[in-house]
């Protein structure tokens, strides 16, 4: 299965870049994903021209006498081609589906948390102990500098660092943990191909390796309230020499922006 | 002139609307369920040999057992529906702000008054059957259809009485359960596994609310209605549900009780 | 007199039977429901797409349209469409009108259900209706209702007393399906007429049937999920809420591990099925129509039944597709991935057997098979999508962006809308005694084509670039989120001026129904040549009934697709053999 389709889908990302209209691409996983993509999108296409054509040929055509006799070979033989076909295509998207979720991040991950609340999205860096500090919801107090409710007798909370804006380098794995405070929230990177929901009581791991330099959309997917359209936030990846010097400035005046 | 659906009302022909009105579709026979082999009573496939309405003595009792029991399977998947959250939620967790996993469900321990409910509606299940066979009495409807009085329905009537009885007995002793939770400070409000027990009792209990309303509606067709058939109906359709409620009760409470 | 009667009948009742419970009376009440939703959900579309196009517009006496009114145009256009239009039409409006006709019934089983069913169904829409005009205004958490946002009051606008309005509407709805799903199968299962066995059953009646049998176990299940989400809003319980949440400001504690996931799990074990149920009929009624204009049977009619029994089946196998990025476990994403995939290939047959009954027939291009050819091209262009989308990768791409919107709006609500112009042309004969307009037909289904390819094809586009779906604007967002939206907007745009379109391209339409209804009845008894149990001219009396009978009864003698191998002639069903037909 894997060689004709592969090469199939080389070629379809040579034609097919700029006619789908995908945003630029920023991850490690994201040209793969994006080679299925435009595969799936161009057979479906082509499956779509073809049974208009056969829909159109089959009016066009004149009068045959009588329907088909041979069932087998019209209803089972195209239903075993696109059985192979559909087959082959969820293997493929099992692989890819596998290596992005079956498997946890590589333990030398970088820890970054983000928390959706109505209509924000915060990010919470674990600070130089690598330990992520406790938080407890009666201390939220956006406008008291503890979106997240840091609870500050805890050791591990005062190196934290709180940003409104998620910032990682550029070639290193990161570990996301997701939460959500109040309803559920849609975690979505166009840029990375990745989306994941926040739900509240729940955190969850999603895991990506930032590619190329840049500033890219952070958009929120699950309807969340009234504000939803405008819950976005920025996703900026910097070389690693500008991350590690933004992250000692954070720390340094204590977090907030 | 165009083809009409099944035609409107302009035209007042004797098409069936409901069976009911006429041609109960014995043929001329008593309403019971003997085959006699002849007359082309082959015992086979009545709905689709013979028109609707002309199925013989059970015909409608036949459609009305199938309606209730498409019924019954909703019902059924309502508490699939409740239970399968009641597991899901059961074995679920959170994690605390110290990072602890926790699973804070509590089992509610039941009250003893369900095993004694238990065993009323058991009662009043068998009273029902009694009811029940009482309609398909062979000896009585030969009586009746010979017009020698309501043989039938006085003796359902009497079953259908008690089971009523103990049905209302049921449903007051969940009521007692409840309380005597309550005064244990087990609320509706108070943690998950209370949320299920009263969540699933509840709807059990309306459900049995319903059956009893179905008992009195069939009582109130036995005194009024002059159809066999339709008394049949009533009592037969009504014991099943009857039925079907008990069952499903003692799953709840072997789930309830043993599950938690 | 016959001799019975002075026995159980003594007292034959004459008054007729009560006028509202006839099944052609409560179809057409079940129809003119749909028509007020599909007024109401159509409007509320167009004021969506003028202001996501324009959204500095203000709507005259009203002024601008804000975000969280918005989202309640999106809530009840989606409610409104999904049940009131695409359940009720087809299903019960449609399903009632022709299902006693088409298996030789004079009644449904149940009648007086099925009128309870019809003023549950009116109480719903008005309670629906209604919602926007409490304080707070209409629900905005859309039709899926995910809590939190739709378990706790003080979480937007209209998660007051527009939610509890919602879900009551949404309760009643149910009921409602319930007891007409009940009704419907009794009716097929019993009321069919002599002769008339499963096999001889229309491809229609299997629709129904199968719809019918798919309501029972998914409104079910809603029932209980509402009765949960009610009591999480009303009676302080956490089935679908957390430990601890904050919600604007305050800390809201819940006793218990509820999940909002439950919820999803409960309500998409409905909404899958749900779907399914809104586009069988139409699948059904395509197959027959095609084969009626083709003048040959349908192609591999008896998997056809297999395969409509299959899709139902499926159809509740999958409801985890809607929740791969929900936070599931990804081995729950694999699973439901091979679900969903299985059921590209009974949906393939039904396209592939479709285009085998057309192929080479010159079929006459009536309205009503131009509709059924416009059906088997939008369930095309929109099934194709779903095996993109039941790969949990590319889900986690594309969920809940505009390309989804595309796909189920082309599948289900475009399909859709192409069934009951299918069925209304189709049947309007055998309804109204005259036949639509052809010419004026013809100009709504080229527009209506048009129309609805040039709205929904480029959304797949916009969901590609990123677009999430929901949005109440694409402006006023700060950052490469506002670039990216705002990029969006000519394409938008455009879509509006398609969807502008395509409401227009529904005057022909209304045109058409104004002119034909005014007009004389001129309609011949059987205008399409149709083989099947409506169009018989009257219930024939088969002459062993006619002796002992004091009524007629309908008979069937074949199944209903006998043409002769030229087309020239056919056998309706209602015909008694009098030659030897090729085999069954």
């Amino acid at each position: 299965m894997g060689t004709p389709l592969n090469l199939a889908s080389i070629a379809c990302m040579r034609l097919s870049d700029r006619f789908w209209g995908l945003p630029p691409d920023a991850s490690l996983h994201g040209p793969a994903f994006d080679r299925h993509l435009l595969l799936n999108l161009w057979i479906a296409l082509g499956l779509l021209a073809l049974a208009h054509l056969l829909l159109l040929a089959g009016l066009a055509r004149r009068r045959r006498k009588g329907a088909f006799h041979s069932q087998a070979l019209l209803e089972f033989l195209p239903l075993a081609a696109l059985a192979v076909l559909f087959g082959g295509l969820a293997v493929r998207a099992e692989a890819l589906w596998r290596d992005a979720r079956y498997t946890g991040p590589d333990p030398a991950a970088m820890q970054v948390e983000v928390v959706g609340m109505q209509f924000a999205w915060y990010v919470r860096y674990p600070g130089p102990d690598a330990t992520f500090g406790r938080t407890r919801p009666e201390l939220v107090a956006p406008g008291e500098g503890n979106p997240l409710g840091l609870d500050p007798t805890d050791r591990h909370s005062s190196d934290d660092v709180i940003s409104g804006q998620l910032v990682l380098p550029a070639g290193r794995e990161v570990d996301l943990r997701l939460r959500a405070l109040d309803v559920i929230h849609g975690f979505s990177v166009p840029a990375l191909r990745l989306k994941q929901n926040a739900v509240p009581g729940q955190t969850i791991h999603v895991h990506f390796t930032p590619t190329t330099p840049g500033d890219y959309a952070i958009l929120c997917t699950q309807l969340c309230g009234a504000g939803h359209y405008r819950m976005a936030a920025t996703l900026r990846v910097l070389p690693p020499a500008d991350f590690a010097m933004w992250l000692s400035r954070h720390q340094s005046t204590g977090g907030e922006q | 002139m165009p083809a009409t659906l099944t035609p409107p009302q302009l035209e007042p022909r004797r098409v069936i609307d409901t069976p009911r009105d006429a041609d109960n579709g014995a043929g001329g026979r008593p309403p019971v369920d003997k085959r006699t082999g002849g007359n082309g009573d082959d015992g086979g496939d009545d709905f689709e040999r013979a028109a609707a309405g002309r199925r013989g003595p059970r015909e409608r009792l036949a459609t009305a057992r199938i309606g209730l029991a498409f019924s019954l399977f909703g019902i059924l998947l309502i508490f699939v529906g409740l239970v399968s959250a009641f597991l899901v939620t059961k074995s679920s967790y959170h994690v605390d702000a110290y990072d602890r996993v926790i699973n804070s469900w509590l089992p509610t321990a039941l009250p003893t008054i369900l095993w004694l409910n238990t065993a009323v509606l058991f009662i009043s299940s068998v009273t029902a059957e009694l009811a029940r066979r009482a309609m398909f009495h062979e000896q009585s409807i030969m009586d009746e259809w010979f017009g020698l009085g309501k043989p039938t329905s006085k003796r359902a009537t009497v079953w259908l009485a008690v089971t009523l009885v103990f049905g209302m007995l049921f449903l007051v002793g969940q009521w007692v359960a409840w309380l005597q939770l309550q005064m244990q400070r087990v609320y509706y409000a108070s943690n998950s596994s209370g949320h299920f027990f009263y969540l699933i009792t509840a709807a059990h209990a309306l459900h049995l609310f319903i059956g009893t309303a179905l008992l009195i509606g069939a009582l109130a067709v036995l005194r009024s209605s002059k159809q066999f058939a339709t008394r049949q109906i009533w009592v037969d359709t009504t014991v099943w549900y009857w039925h079907a409620m008990g069952v499903l009760w003692v799953a709840l409470f072997v789930l309830l009780d043993f599950f938690q | 007199m016959n001799p019975r009667l002075t026995t159980e009948n003594s007292k034959l009742r004459t008054e007729p039977a009560p006028r509202f419970t006839h099944h052609r009376t409560l179809g057409l009440a079940y129809l003119a429901l749909s028509t007020i939703a599909l007024l109401a959900g159509t409007a509320l579309s167009l004021l969506m797409r003028l202001h996501l196009a324009w959204p500095a517009w203000s709507l005259p006496l009203h002024g601008l349209i804000l975000p969280e009114e918005y989202l309640g145009l999106v809530t009840l256009h989606g409610t409104l469409m999904l049940f009131f239009v695409l359940t009720i039409a087809p299903q019960w409006g449609f399903g009632n009108l022709l299902v006693p006709a088409q298996i030789g019934a004079s009644s449904m089983a149940f009648p007086r259900w099925n009128r309870a069913a019809l003023i549950l169904f009116a109480t719903a829409l008005s309670t629906l209706l209604a919602s926007p005009f409490v304080p707070g205004g209409s629900a905005i958490s859309g039709w899926t209702a995910y809590p939190p946002l739709s378990a706790i009051t003080i979480a937007g606008p209209g998660q007051a007393g527009g939610m509890d309005l919602w879900l009551a509407a949404i309760a009643f709805f149910a009921l409602a399906s319930l007891v007409a799903a009940v009704n419907m199968l009794a009716t097929i299962i019993t009321m069919r007429c002599p002769g008339m066995a499963w096999h001889r059953l229309p491809l229609t009646v299997w629709g129904w049937f199968t719809a019918a049998l798919l309501s029972i176990p998914a409104f079910s299940v809603l029932l209980a999920a509402l009765l949960m989400l009610f009591s999480d809003r009303h009676l302080h319980t956490s089935f679908f809420l957390p430990a601890t949440e904050v919600v604007n400001g305050l800390v809201l504690h819940s006793p218990g591990d509820g999940s909002p996931l439950l919820w999803l799990h409960l309500f998409w074990f409905f909404g899958h099925p749900e779907v399914y149920i809104a586009v069988l009929p139409g699948i059904g009624l395509t197959s027959m129509v095609l084969a009626n204009f083709a003048r040959r049977r349908v192609f591999a009619y008896r998997i056809m039944i297999a395969v409509t029994l299959l899709i139902g089946l499926l159809g509740i196998l999958v409801w985890g597709h809607h929740m791969f990025v929900a936070g599931l476990s990804p081995f729950a994403g694999s699973t439901f991935a091979i679900s969903t995939m299985a059921i590209a290939l009974p949906a393939s047959a039904e396209v592939l057997s479709w285009l085998a009954t057309v192929w080479g027939s010159k079929p006459r291009l009536t309205t009503p098979m131009l509709f059924a050819l416009g059906f088997v091209s939008l369930f095309v262009a929109g099934g194709l999508t779903g095996p993109i989308l039941a790969q949990p990768i590319l889900d986690q791409y594309l969920h809940n962006t505009m390309f989804v919107v595309a796909h189920f709006h082309l599948i289900m609500a475009m399909a859709g809308v192409f069934g009951l112009y299918l069925a209304t042309y189709y049947w309007f004969p055998l309804l109204a005694g005259r036949m639509l307009n052809d010419g004026l037909g013809r100009v709504h289904f080229y527009a209506t084509l048009l129309g609805a390819y040039a709205t929904f094809l480029p959304m797949h586009l916009a969901g590609l670039a990123g677009e999430p779906r929901h949005y109440a604007q694409l402006t006023g967002v700060a950052g490469p989120a506002g670039t990216l939206l705002k990029n969006l907007l000519p394409l938008q745009r455009h879509i509006t001026y398609a969807a502008i379109f395509l409401a227009a391209a529904q005057l022909p339409f209304v045109w058409n129904l104004v002119r034909t209804l005014s007009g004389p009845r001129t309609a011949s008894a059987n205008p399409w040549a149709a083989t099947t149990m409506e169009w018989a001219p009257a219930p024939v009396t088969p002459p062993e009934a006619a002796a002992s009978s004091h009524f007629a009864v309908p008979c069937v003698y074949v199944g209903p697709c006998e043409y002769s191998p030229d087309g020239n002639s056919f056998h309706p069903q209602w015909e008694p053999l009098t030659k030897v037909l090729p085999k069954e």
